[in-house]
């Protein structure tokens, strides 16, 4: 079939070519009649008659010629190019309906396009990582204390490294690094820098490649070695000016020298995997040695062998598992782990899904209803066109090229609408991208790619052939006869193109109907969770990492805290201060803690664990319930005391007194001096779980230390007299973040607040479609019935009759649609029951509300041209036309 | 009228066009329909003019080739010749229109009431 191929590539030459071979055929024709007139001529025919008789048997000159063109040309393309060139004649001169219609189109795209690169980054593409379907994460199957008991030991992981058959490799990530663990010292003031550290194994499992230099080699996990550094390929860039000769040299990390070792690739970005919206800098070896005494402390990720299927994996995980100890040092703490596998996408994003998929169907209800809006403004527009049409096809055009011509008006007004559309996501896609305040997962890697441009062109092309079909083939089937015999506006249209814009209406309504109850029932879960008592006070109150060099000494910290403490209060505004290792709602641990009593095998409880400083409770907001804080004292003296949460004294010591019991807290006696009212530690929505609070003495070691202040003051103004503070005391204070201890519960309510925000402002502009929708109806449907008012108004009508009809008319579509709608609604309001917050899908205050506000808008859209159409001045009216 | 013209099938112009090509050698868009008209003994319905689209169809399938001459009379035209894919085409046709009307003269020839028995 070459000959096809060549025949295409020819005629694609020859289009370029179809002046000089429209010249060429000519003279070929002219010729070839020349000819024949001239054997005409010596068979004896008169001049005349020879030539009638060459015309006669060529057969028409023109045809011959379109028919020679078709052959070698592609005509198509002229076709094509004709609609084009009258299309966008059509569209400039009516730019007024081409900038609504591609404005409003750009909305709806572009809403769909960002949402759709949200929907694509999180559940749909694959983890940046080599293989990734191969990679699990292992978690405790009924994890109870947060972290802790999503992680497991040096000794138990490294017994599951040895042992299972199933994985490639079995690495993981030390889970409770704080932010800014790490200083940068050299060259100017120290800066605060998070360090993660890694087991053996970790980019290795991942399939993470170093773009410079390499990755961490077993002699690095030992104890003693020299300590060695990856960098992220962010912190390379920012904070070492994207040294290329990076590798080998030494830094500072909080005063001990470093060896870089390599630099991580642009596309691996740690915190957006693992842990949403935090950043890390750099990886340091996690060596096991140093952490054989110090419980759960590793996250795992394990990479499945080929072949292996999960099940298999999980099998023989609930076999090793089980039968490992805690610490090999110890076995009486016992043994017995348990472990989930899931799929790491699975596990990143999965309880996104739901979320995500709302969204999903969200926006794309705002493109129905844009649909809707465009097919209503193009029926207008038909109408107004409709004598164009009858007459182009009274003088020739077939039904087809009609509706061709219509289609091609439709996709040049989707295809300019998706171009905006792409540079509205785009805009908002990097702003999404940099939103690290968002606790969702991989929205830093958000982007327009080929799949998003793919969806895009998808879209465009289903808008267009959604809203443009209606109104084109209604005008192409419409009769051209009465079309033209129709004298023009003024009389009432035919019932049957207003029934049709009216149901176009209607639905927009209610879908607008639809998302208005999704986003209010939303909306009151999220305040809802807003009004949540957290146990403390978010408000007034912001912490700062501090710095100090104890040299390991307890007595030596415990001043420097109470140093660090009584300093702060002296600054103006401040009226309380303290010191946690912890805050909540950001990293937690859990230790054990269980009745003092006779018997052997004390029943511990998981509890979270904060090492605290006196004054901590007061400057949080906690509120103390019974008995004492803490005091310098119980620092100073090693005290062992405790102070418990509500959930843990109740569950200790129920229905008793238990200040001044007997706990054994953290491995040791401690005595009860306090109870606090709980706290809700991992997130607003979660519940209250159990909770200590020990003094950071000699037993009890802090893990960093968060200087808390409380003010009335905004934090901002504090900022500086703190650091000023800070840098007295101790020189080598890096400019760690002064932060608002509300922004911590903002990041934790950040995604439900990502998905208001999103579906609300999705709702309001289906909502400002609908009413546009309204609008234009109504408007439309008394500029018509000019006349007809005018004729009302002359027989007597009065302005507010004339105005309650057209209002009566506009109230009675939205009725219907919101009748419709609220019907949909509790139907659909079902579907999203599992992410709403102590609010019941059927909430009559939503629905109460939805209606006020949609008839409210309705109220108003029909009220301009209800005023319109009473100001008619029927002489007018009647003596136009 | 007597007996109306034959309408012509798609496709047949391009094969006669060949094959006067491939009888006459190289000829003007003119001689080729004058040929075909003697050789059909004026039974085909041609309007001349129908020749052109053929022609330029067969050139881009490269299987004539053509180039501006002279003609007998002194005129300019352009002259059309068969290429060696046109000759290989061509032996392919005339194979494809022999069978063909075989197989129609035999469809056509059956007794009424047939059947071997």
């Amino acid at each position: 079939m070459s000959y096809s191929l060549r025949e295409a590539f020819n005629q694609v030459r020859s289009y370029f070519r179809n002046e000089q071979l429209d010249r060429e055929v000519n003279e070929e024709m002219a010729s070839h009649l020349e000819m024949a007139v001239e054997e005409n001529l010596r068979r004896g025919m008169s001049p005349e008659e020879a030539r009638r008789q060459a015309l006669v048997r060529f057969g028409g000159v023109q045809q011959a010629l379109e028919q020679q063109r078709e052959s070698r040309s592609l005509p198509w393309v002229d076709v094509l190019r004709q609609d084009l060139r009258f299309t966008f004649r059509m569209l400039g001169r009516d730019s007024g309906f081409t900038i609504v219609a591609v404005v409003i189109l750009a909305l709806g795209i572009g809403a769909n396009i960002a949402v759709f690169s949200v929907v694509n980054t999180i559940l749909l593409r694959p983890l940046p990582f080599r293989d990734p379907q191969q990679l699990v994460r292992i978690v405790e199957k009924d994890p109870k204390a947060g972290e802790s008991s999503k992680t497991y030991t040096a000794d138990a992981t490294q017994d599951f490294q040895q042992q299972n058959h199933s994985f490639q490799s079995v690495s993981g990530y030390f889970a409770f690094t704080g932010p800014d663990n790490f200083k940068l010292v050299g060259g100017g003031q120290p800066v605060p820098t998070t360090g993660l550290l890694v087991a053996e194994g970790f980019f290795q499992t991942l399939g993470v490649e170093p773009v410079l230099g390499r990755l961490f080699r077993s002699e690095e996990f030992v104890q003693h070695a020299q300590p060695v550094a990856l960098l992220s390929y962010p912190f390379w860039k920012r904070r070492l000016g994207a040294d290329r000769s990076i590798v080998g040299k030494t830094i500072n990390l909080s005063n001990s020298s470093v060896v870089v070792i390599g630099v991580l690739p642009e596309t691996f970005d740690f915190g957006s995997v693992f842990s949403p919206g935090a950043k890390v800098d750099l990886f340091v070896p996690y060596i096991m040695d140093d952490f054989r005494d110090d419980g759960n402390d590793l996250a795992l990720v394990a990479r499945l062998k080929p072949g292996v299927t999960q099940a298999q994996a999980q099998n023989e995980t609930d076999q090793l598992l089980p039968q490992f100890y805690f610490e090999h040092k110890h076995p009486e703490y016992g043994k017995g782990y348990t472990g989930q596998l899931t799929g790491l996408k699975e596990y990143v994003s999965g309880k996104l899904r739901r979320s995500l998929i709302v969204l999903w169907c969200a926006v794309g209800l705002i493109l129905l209803i844009v649909c809707v809006n465009l097919s209503n403004l193009l029926l207008a527009r038909a109408a107004a066109r409709s004598k164009e049409f009858a007459m182009r096809r009274a003088l020739g055009a077939g039904r087809g090229r009609l509706v061709r011509q219509l289609l091609t008006e439709s996709l040049v007004l989707a295809v300019l609408g998706a171009a905006l559309g792409l540079g509205l996501a785009y805009i908002i896609l990097s702003y999404l991208a940099h939103q690290g305040s968002i606790a969702l997962p991989l929205l830093a890697m958000v982007r327009v790619d080929g799949t998003v441009l793919e969806w895009t062109l998808l879209i465009a092309v289903g808008a267009a052939v959604l809203f443009g079909a209606a109104p084109g083939l209604r005008m192409s089937a419409s009769n051209m006869q009465e079309v033209l015999k129709d004298s023009g506006p003024g009389l009432s249209e035919g019932r049957k193109r207003d029934r049709l814009r009216s149901t176009l209406v209607i639905t927009e309504i209610a879908l607008a109907c639809v998302l208005l109850v999704g986003a209010g029932l939303l909306l009151r879960s999220f305040l809802r969770v807003l009004d949540i008592d957290l146990g403390f006070e978010a408000s007034h109150a912001a912490a700062i990492s501090v710095d100090y060099d104890d040299g390991g000494n307890a007595a030596k910290r415990a001043a420097i805290w109470q140093e660090v403490t009584s300093r702060s209060l002296t600054i103006p505004g401040v009226e309380s201060a303290g010191i946690s290792d912890n805050l909540p709602m950001s990293r937690n641990r859990s230790w054990g803690i269980a009745v003092k009593s006779d018997q052997k095998n004390p029943n511990f409880i998981p509890v979270f664990v904060y090492i605290v400083s006196p004054g901590y409770l007061k400057a949080m907001g906690m509120r103390l319930m019974k008995g004492r804080d803490l005091t310098w004292d119980d620092l100073s003296n090693n005290r062992a005391v405790v102070i418990l949460n509500e959930t843990v004294a109740r569950t200790l010591w129920p229905g008793q007194d238990p200040i001044g019991r007997t706990a054994i807290a953290g491995g040791m006696d401690a005595e009860v001096i306090g109870v606090i009212s709980d706290v809700r530690e991992t997130g607003a929505e979660d519940n209250a779980g159990a909770q200590m609070y020990l003094p950071a003495t000699k037993q009890f070691g802090p893990e960093g230390s968060y200087l808390v202040v409380r003010s009335k003051l905004p934090p901002a103004s504090l900022a500086s007299s703190v650091m000023h503070t800070l840098r007295e005391i101790n020189p080598g204070q890096p400019a760690t973040e002064f932060k608002p201890i509300q922004s911590l519960v903002d990041h934790a309510t950040s995604p439900r607040r990502f998905f208001v925000l999103l579906v609300g402002t999705f709702a309001g502009l289906g909502l400002l479609l609908a009413s546009l929708g309204i609008y234009g109806v109504i408007s439309y449907s008394v500029t018509r019935q000019t006349q007809e008012i005018g004729i009302r108004m002359a027989l007597g009508a009065s302005q507010s009759s004339v105005q309650f009809d057209v209002i009566w008319k506009t109230l009675r579509l939205a009725l219907i649609g919101v009748a419709v709608g609220i019907i949909a609604s509790l139907v659909l309001a079902r579907l999203i029951a599992s992410l709403l917050f102590q609010t019941a899908p059927s909430d009559p205050f939503t629905f109460a509300g939805m209606v006020v506000l949609l008839g409210t808008v309705a109220l108003l859209a029909g009220y301009l041209p209800a005023r319109k159409a009473s100001k008619i001045d029927p002489m007018v009216a009647l003596r136009t036309n | 009228m007597g007996q109306s013209k034959l309408d012509l099938l798609q496709g047949t112009l391009d094969v006669m066009v060949l094959q006067t090509l491939q009888a006459m050698g190289s000829l003007h868009g003119y001689g080729i329909a004058r040929r075909i008209e003697q050789v059909s003994s004026n039974e085909v319905l041609l309007n001349q003019g129908t020749i052109y689209a053929s022609l330029v169809r067969l050139q881009q399938r490269g299987w004539i080739s053509a180039k501006w001459g002279t003609s007998d009379n002194n005129r300019k035209a352009k002259f059309y010749s068969i290429t060696r894919l046109g000759q290989k085409q061509l032996v392919k046709d005339t194979a494809y229109w022999q069978r063909l009307a075989g197989v129609m003269g035999r469809v056509l020839g059956m007794q009424s009431g047939g059947g071997d028995r």
